[in-house]
């Protein structure tokens, strides 16, 4: 049993978690849901005294007093009883030691022999060679089975999972939590998860605890708070995350969380809450009925209604054909051909691996050479953007990943959309059209936020009115409620000026609700592609079906209620 | 307040009081010693070059505060005038040689492929090369002056700069604000250069401290300034053979060199410091 009470935590002199107190019976799972900032990981750490300041509050595990602990009874209770697995379950593992060798290492400091690994990898499911690998010979699935092996190798009574499978692919995330389910019962002890997504948390845990700006803003049983939330964070929360076969479009919470340390005076919500009242601005609220709010099940943000899909005739733009791309011996690409119509958006999913993100940059002139031709309005396309001409390297443009790396962080906002058009005239109609708000132009890129930064990189591909965005994954790294904004942003600027997208993600969920057309591509290959609907309605390729499946959609059930 | 915590606090305050007196002593020695460069003739009590044969070798205190040397000239004197040759030569051989390096750093960086290869194998061939064996077949065709040494010490850290402004190059070429410059037909270099900027800085700094070495290394073995003027390192090389018998000849110039490239070194290791944490 583990209760925490009014536990406040602080990372230097700034309160980052405050006064939050839940309980976790013996082989019951508490899921800790937030977004960025929220004070998620913090939380974690404090549970396990790894990080942070604890500033009040109580933690006790199965009667011990955890922060009463001196640093040596401290280092005793970590070994019997605490087990932690964190985000990165690469940089958990020591790349200079075998699997085995580590596992070994987890089981000595239990008491217990080093013969037993064979036991903990057939317990996470792994075959009995892994213990020969080292860390890089893994799978990124593999290696959290590793960890978590580790996690296993005493007997818990506490188990902290921060974010296991962020990272990792739907299939793998999948079979990742099945064995933590499955395990469930046979770690019996009280397991606490850590995760940005209100869906997974949804499906593996007992109850659920909402964090926003540090505090519990509604707690429940995960079936209630899921299906019947009382807080409007909580119903906005479920409403940004995009949702298979859903009849409407995620909505975006307008604003941003309150930065770290940073209270308003009453319910740290209010700023972005259509509900809120002058008694939200002024008096905090109390956590009455499982929900800290003064209008419980109020509506932060209006839903708003899906798009249909558009089917339309199409006049081809671009015409990628028989493209084979490899690096050394390995394929990546294998006579992969695909077309995008104007004023069409492509969808391409596929896992990490699969060779989309070398399609994509083909596309854009920032690959490697290789066989097969691409064309542009029927000319052929230069393989490398240096050798397109400027009227031709307008007309394609991209948006990367990793929004952190696609700004230059020694300019400013204003400087890097003015480089981008060529002179200072038009920043703030560019700046407008990806709604970023005017006061961020003259600030550098490492003061936004992840939403910010991806809509300065979206301004920056509309920059030359291109007929083409190749978008690679540019709502991967950002939270579902931001998510939410960035997609409503790119969804109106198709409308507006007729762009296609070449739109790529790991994501199901967020290609369908916005492609035309999807693409399904696996081992190098589009194994799979048609119209939106149709992928979800009827997929044919079992690898579709997987990943609709992982995405908790079953195509069969859908086409039952459908009409 | 848990232990974690305290450790936690403990960390995060030290280093960065630390590192503010460094950076305030490493500045405060350089400048003291530039003002000197600058105003030796009127901080100096005695005529650095003037000899007096009645008074050698005598030992610190009374007029001559640090003494004086075999031919009977004022050891401070010397040593503060002899701060001019060698600020004379270090600054205008580091700007010089980071600004080359810089340059073809980043242009080979920036470019890669086969520039970068024929680059980077011409500055190994450069760098292997002997420096002494350089600076002595150079002074021999141009004669002793600043000039020759300033140019003599610019090659020599040249290759060394272009190396790691290369490998910071690399680094930051393969980022997407590079790509998206590339996507829209933009200058790369133009992209690149203000990030690389603190390498250059610490580059800069470090070879600032290596060139008064350096400056001083060649005038102690007679490759510096004309025999006779105020020099640290000639004064030392004179000097050596009293070492025992008046140590503060060699003492007090050899003091000299080790406060001004200490004082360079702890403003460098705070700047580097102090971007690493940022």
């Amino acid at each position: 049993m583990i209760a925490v009470d009014g536990l406040s935590v602080a990372y230097q002199g700034v309160e980052i978690v405050r006064e939050v107190s839940f309980t976790v019976a013996p082989g019951r799972t508490y899921g800790l849901v937030g977004e960025s900032g929220s004070g998620k990981t913090t939380l974690g750490r404090a549970l396990g005294r790894t990080g942070g300041d604890i500033t009040a509050g109580r933690i006790s595990v199965d009667g011990t007093d955890v922060l009463a602990l001196s640093p040596r009874e401290l280092r005793a209770w970590r070994a019997s009883s605490l087990a932690v697995v964190h985000q990165e379950a690469g940089a958990a593992l020591d790349p200079t030691m075998r699997v085995g060798a580590q596992l070994a290492g987890a089981l000595r400091v239990q008491g217990r022999p080093r013969g037993d690994v064979a036991d903990l990898l057939e317990k996470v499911r792994l075959p009995g060679e892994a213990a020969r690998r080292y860390p890089h010979q893994l799978s990124g699935g593999q290696r959290q089975r590793v960890v978590i092996a580790a996690a296993l190798a005493g007997r818990p009574r506490l188990l902290v999972l921060d974010e296991p499978t962020t990272g990792l692919d739907a299939t793998v995330e999948h079979e990742i939590l099945d064995l933590i389910w499955a395990l469930r019962a046979d770690i019996g002890a009280a397991v606490v998860l850590i995760s940005h997504d209100l869906a997974l948390v949804g499906r593996l845990c007992d109850d659920v605890g909402v964090l926003y700006a540090g505090r519990l803003v509604e707690e429940g049983p995960a079936a209630r708070v899921l299906s019947a939330p009382r807080h409007p964070y909580t119903k906005a929360l479920i409403d940004s995350a995009p949702r298979i076969g859903a009849d409407s479009v995620p909505a975006a919470i307008p604003g941003q969380p309150p930065a770290p340390g940073e209270a308003p005076p009453g319910c740290a919500f209010a700023p972005r809450c259509a509900a809120a009242d002058d008694r939200c601005r002024t008096v905090p609220p109390g956590l009455a009925d499982g929900a800290r709010c003064h209008h419980p099940g109020a509506r932060a943000v209006v839903p708003v209604p899906a798009l249909p899909h558009r089917r339309q005739e199409v006049t081809p733009l671009i015409e990628v054909r028989n493209l084979t791309r490899a690096y050394g011996r390995t394929r990546v690409l294998d006579d992969v051909s695909l077309s995008i119509g104007r004023n069409e958006i492509v969808g391409l999913v596929g896992e990490s691996g699969s060779g989309k993100t070398t399609l994509a940059r083909a596309v854009a002139g920032l690959g490697r050479r290789g066989g097969g031709v691409i064309t542009l309005d029927g000319a052929e396309l230069p393989v490398e953007v240096g050798r397109r001409d400027p009227a031709t390297r307008r007309r394609v443009s991209m948006v990367f990943q990793d929004s952190d790396a696609s700004l230059n962080p020694s300019h400013t906002v204003r400087t890097i959309l003015a480089r981008a058009l060529g002179g200072p005239e038009r920043v703030e109609e560019l700046a407008a059209l990806a709604a970023l708000e005017p006061h961020l132009l003259d600030v550098r890129p490492h003061r936004l936020s992840g939403g910010q930064k991806q809509r300065v990189a979206i301004a920056r591909a509309f920059a030359g009115r291109p007929d083409l965005i190749v978008c690679d994954e540019p709502v991967s790294a950002l939270d579902v409620s931001v998510q939410a904004g960035v997609l409503r942003t790119l969804a109106d600027q198709q409308a507006l000026t007729g762009v296609s997208y070449l739109f790529i993600s790991h994501d199901l969920a967020v290609v369908c609700q916005l492609a035309d057309r999807v693409a399904v591509m696996s081992g190098g290959r589009i194994v799979e592609e048609g119209p939106a609907e149709r992928i979800l309605r009827e997929p044919r390729h079992p690898y579709t079906i997987g990943l609709l499946r992982a995405a908790g959609h079953e195509p069969s059930q859908r086409r039952r209620h459908v009409h | 307040m848990s232990a974690a915590g305290v450790t936690a606090t403990r960390v995060v305050t030290r280093p960065r009081r630390r590192f503010r007196v460094a950076l305030g002593a490493g500045v405060a020695l350089i400048a003291a010693w530039t003002v000197v460069a600058v105003c030796w003739p009127v901080l100096a009590p005695f005529d650095p070059e003037a000899q007096d044969p009645l008074s050698r070798f005598l030992a610190p205190g009374g007029a001559h505060l640090l003494g004086t040397d075999q031919f009977g000239r004022d050891v401070l004197s010397r040593m503060l005038a002899g701060a001019r040759p060698v600020l004379q030569v270090a600054p205008f051989a580091t700007a010089l040689g980071v600004l080359l390096g810089t340059a073809i750093g980043l242009v080979a960086g920036t470019l890669g492929g086969i520039i970068d290869e024929i680059v980077m194998r011409v500055l190994d061939a450069v760098a292997i090369f002997p420096a002494i064996i350089a600076t002595v077949l150079f002074v021999a065709l141009a004669g002793r002056s600043v000039t020759v040494m300033v140019l003599v010490i610019a090659g020599a850290f040249t290759p060394i700069v272009a190396r790691s402004v290369r490998a910071a190059t690399l680094v930051e070429r393969e980022k997407a604000y590079v790509e998206a410059a590339r996507l829209r037909g933009g200058s790369t270099i133009r992209e690149i250069l203000p990030n690389i900027g603190p390498t250059v800085l610490v580059e800069a700094t470090s070879r600032f401290g290596d060139a008064i070495f350096a400056a001083a290394t060649l005038s102690f073995l007679g490759l510096g300034q004309p025999p006779g003027s105020p020099d640290w390192g000639a004064s030392v090389s004179d000097n050596r053979l009293w070492l025992t018998n008046a140590p503060w000849t060699v003492l007090a110039p050899a003091l000299a060199i080790a406060s001004l490239v200490i004082g360079i070194a702890l403003t460098a290791d705070s700047l580097r410091g102090r971007r690493e944490r940022s």
